[in-house]
């Protein structure tokens, strides 16, 4: 079996009498983002300054690669901590410094590269975070999502292995918080690193995990996959995903996919097992192109765009919508048969083409830099199923049927 | 320990009364109690004074490492850039204050001297009292008066904001040893800028103390300059320097101390921790200033 990365073992903090981690246990794999979801105020920071070693265990071991950090001499633990960059919840950029000097501050103490080499790296990481125009002003005269960007920018220019992030999306509207971890997980794909992070208010954070642990009651309470997450019953689940639907409802006026998968079965309960319903998959194409051309902010905005006009269209008709991942949505016609379904999704095309995909040019066009274009392209694969199949397998069904139904091009 | 099992016993005894009905030494407990109560009440003062006492062996104890581990990172080849730039702050730019302190200090000295000579006939004597008073005495402690008013709480502020905004914790994470790249350089630094700005305040003093006794009150400007230079031995000045660099050492260690450890304190937190730890570095830098100069100048004399 893969040795974790990071593993947690029976470790216990207290602060004075207050336990605030009791018996910990929790692996870490290498290359994978790892989400800690749980409640505010209940120990996510304190478990990871543990791994960053800002705080120490009472009881238990932490071990890092299979070695116990206590056991490790000076110039080990160095070499471990070397790997690891912490983007705190607050950013904690130094207030007297430029950004840049921000950036450039850990490659100036803690290497031997020449000024010309900082730089070079420096002005990559400013430009990759698109700071460009900011690179000589304070963190003060920055916006917040600025802010975070610079603080991303200043973990990641160590290039390390490992990169903590807490609560990353924290004090940003609900757009901005999706655009920040569109950005986390688009860097980690590039550069390669293992991400752990902390954040449990948005929904996205479980289309960029790997894996998911739950922290609840200072334990750990589920360690697994965002799938896995979905069949765990446990009365947090309740509490946290609650207030997830919460936000899903306001950023794309979609159900969740707990509550798409309440509606789905009770609405086959009732249906004869010969009855067929239609079933439509949504995907917005080359999103990372849409990134790099307009940016996280103008993508997100074209996701939740894309995410209205679907529930307006087909949310008065009785069907039901969600988020299937980061770049697709599932709509179910429960009592439409194919040919009608096609007649409908034909409508919904026609509108689309005149109305929908201006609307959501439109919304990504507000949060894009002027001057910037860049091709829309939206696919959709219609399929038929029946109460008695998985709607997995109706959906990759659909999947294989999926072609173009509008375009928008720049010069329009 | 005792009076707590008591305490927790007479508690319980409430729940189990009617145990107390047939039990024959169960009277005794509330007795037990409440002596020791009185005894604890008795004993109170004298806790509290050894808790503070205990605190204050602590905090020296922890300035005492403190310091000693910012002193050994000096010679990291990275550091003198920033001693110069701290040399610059605490030193240069307080350069102004110290001459404007230091000449109306010459000055008033010249005048209650001139005022005070004169009855016994010896106001030749101005020179020299003005110049012993700020060699020995006046230069070095008011001149750390002074920077510590005007730069030492300036550093516990900037380092409790760095603290409390979690800028040292980030240090820490990327692997940048807060005490070298903080406290090192400001430590270092005032040892080299207090003797320095000393030197300038004794210098502003004798020239002031001139101005305020030959040239206002008409004393004779050749005596008071033969007397100045006459009676100033090499020993004044390097007793005087000593005192700064002690004056040095505890006001850049308490002030970089309260400020880095701002977010321990037990009275307070956030901004309002900050503003304590610069209340109390600056009160507790002047008192230990006057209370060493007193120690300092005796094993000197």
């Amino acid at each position: 079996m893969e040795t974790p990365l990071i593993e947690f073992k029976n470790v216990t903090k207290r602060f004075g009498r207050r336990a605030v981690l009791e018996n910990v246990n929790l692996q870490i794999y290498e290359g994978q983002v790892t989400t800690i979801i749980g409640l505010s105020g209940g120990g996510k920071t304190v478990l990871l300054k543990h791994i960053i070693g800002l705080l120490k265990p009472d009881e238990g071991t932490i071990l890092f690669r299979g070695k116990p950090l206590d056991k490790m001499s000076k110039n080990e633990m160095d070499a471990s901590l070397a790997q690891m960059s912490y983007m705190f919840q607050d950013n904690a950029l130094f207030d007297s410094m430029t950004v840049y000097e921000n950036i450039a501050l850990p490659l100036r103490e803690t290497t031997t590269l020449s000024n010309s080499e900082i730089d070079s790296k420096v002005m990559a990481r400013i430009e990759q975070t698109e700071l460009s125009d900011s690179a000589r002003k304070f963190p003060s005269e920055l916006s917040g999502g600025m802010q975070k960007r610079a603080a991303l920018a200043r973990a990641l220019v160590i290039d390390p292995s490992i990169v903590l992030f807490d609560e990353p999306t924290s004090g940003q509207d609900p757009v901005r918080k999706n655009a920040i971890l569109s950005m986390i997980a688009q860097y980690q794909r590039k550069l390669g690193f293992t991400a752990v992070v902390v954040s449990h208010e948005i929904p996205d954070v479980y289309f960029i995990s790997n894996r998911i642990l739950a922290l609840y009651d200072h334990n750990i309470v589920f360690q697994g996959t965002p799938e896995e997450l979905e069949d765990f019953e446990h009365p947090f689940k309740d509490e946290v995903i609650r207030s997830l639907e919460g936000l899903q409802k306001e950023l794309t006026g979609l159900h969740s996919k707990r509550q798409f998968k309440l509606l789905y079965y009770g609405q086959m309960k009732r249906r004869s097992l010969r009855d067929t319903y239609s079933l439509v998959l949504f995907k917005l194409g080359s999103l990372d192109d849409i990134i790099a051309g307009l940016g996280h902010e103008a993508a997100q905005e074209a996701i939740r765009s894309m995410g209205v006009f679907i529930d307006k269209h087909f949310g008065p008709i009785g069907g039901f919508s969600t988020r299937r991942s980061i770049d697709e949505f599932v709509t179910v016609l429960p009592y439409s048969e194919k040919n009608e379904a096609v007649d409908i999704l034909e409508d919904f095309v026609k509108d689309f083409q005149e109305h929908g995909i201006s609307e959501i040019w439109a919304g990504a066009r507000e949060k894009a830099a002027p001057g910037t274009c860049v091709d829309f392209t939206i696919l959709a694969g219609l399929a038929q199923g029946q109460p008695i199949a998985e709607i997995e397998t109706v959906i990759a069904s659909a999947e294989n049927k999926l072609k173009e139904i509008g375009r928008l091009r720049c010069a329009v | 320990m005792i009076t707590r099992v008591l305490l927790m016993a007479s508690a319980d005894k409430s729940k189990s009364d009617y145990k107390s009905k047939t039990g024959s030494t169960t009277f005794l407990v509330p007795v037990l109690v409440n002596i020791l109560r009185i005894v604890k009440l008795l004993l109170s003062p004298f806790t509290v004074v050894g808790r503070t006492v205990i605190s204050w062996v602590d905090n020296c104890g922890a300035s005492a490492i403190f310091l000693v581990l910012a002193l050994l990172k000096t010679f990291w080849h990275k550091q003198l850039s920033k001693i110069v730039q701290q040399i610059y702050y605490i030193g240069t730019s307080s350069t102004t204050i110290i001459a404007l302190v230091g000449f109306f200090t010459g000055m008033v000295l010249g005048l209650q001297s001139y005022h005070a000579l004169i009855k016994l006939g010896a106001q030749g004597a101005i020179g020299t009292m003005v110049a012993l008073s700020l060699v020995r005495e006046l230069g070095p402690v008011l001149t750390a008066i002074m920077i510590t008013a005007r730069a030492g709480s300036a550093i516990t502020a900037e380092i409790g904001v760095q603290r409390i905004s979690e800028q040292i914790d980030a240090l820490d994470t990327m692997r940048i040893d807060s005490l070298r790249y903080l406290i090192s350089p400001r430590i270092v630094a005032a040892i080299i800028s207090f003797p320095l700005l000393t030197a300038l305040f004794d210098l502003i003093g004798i020239i002031g103390g001139y101005v305020s006794a030959v040239v206002l009150l008409g004393a004779n400007a050749g005596t008071y300059l033969h007397r100045v230079q006459a009676s100033l031995e090499m020993k004044d000045l390097t007793d005087g320097f000593i005192k700064a660099v002690v004056f040095a050492i505890i006001v850049a260690t308490v002030c970089c101390y309260q400020g880095y450890f701002a977010h321990m304190r037990q009275d307070s937190h956030g901004a309002k921790a900050v503003g304590l730890s610069t209340t109390s570095a600056v009160v507790l830098s002047c008192v230990l200033i006057l209370v060493s100069d007193y120690v300092v100048t005796s094993l000197l004399i």
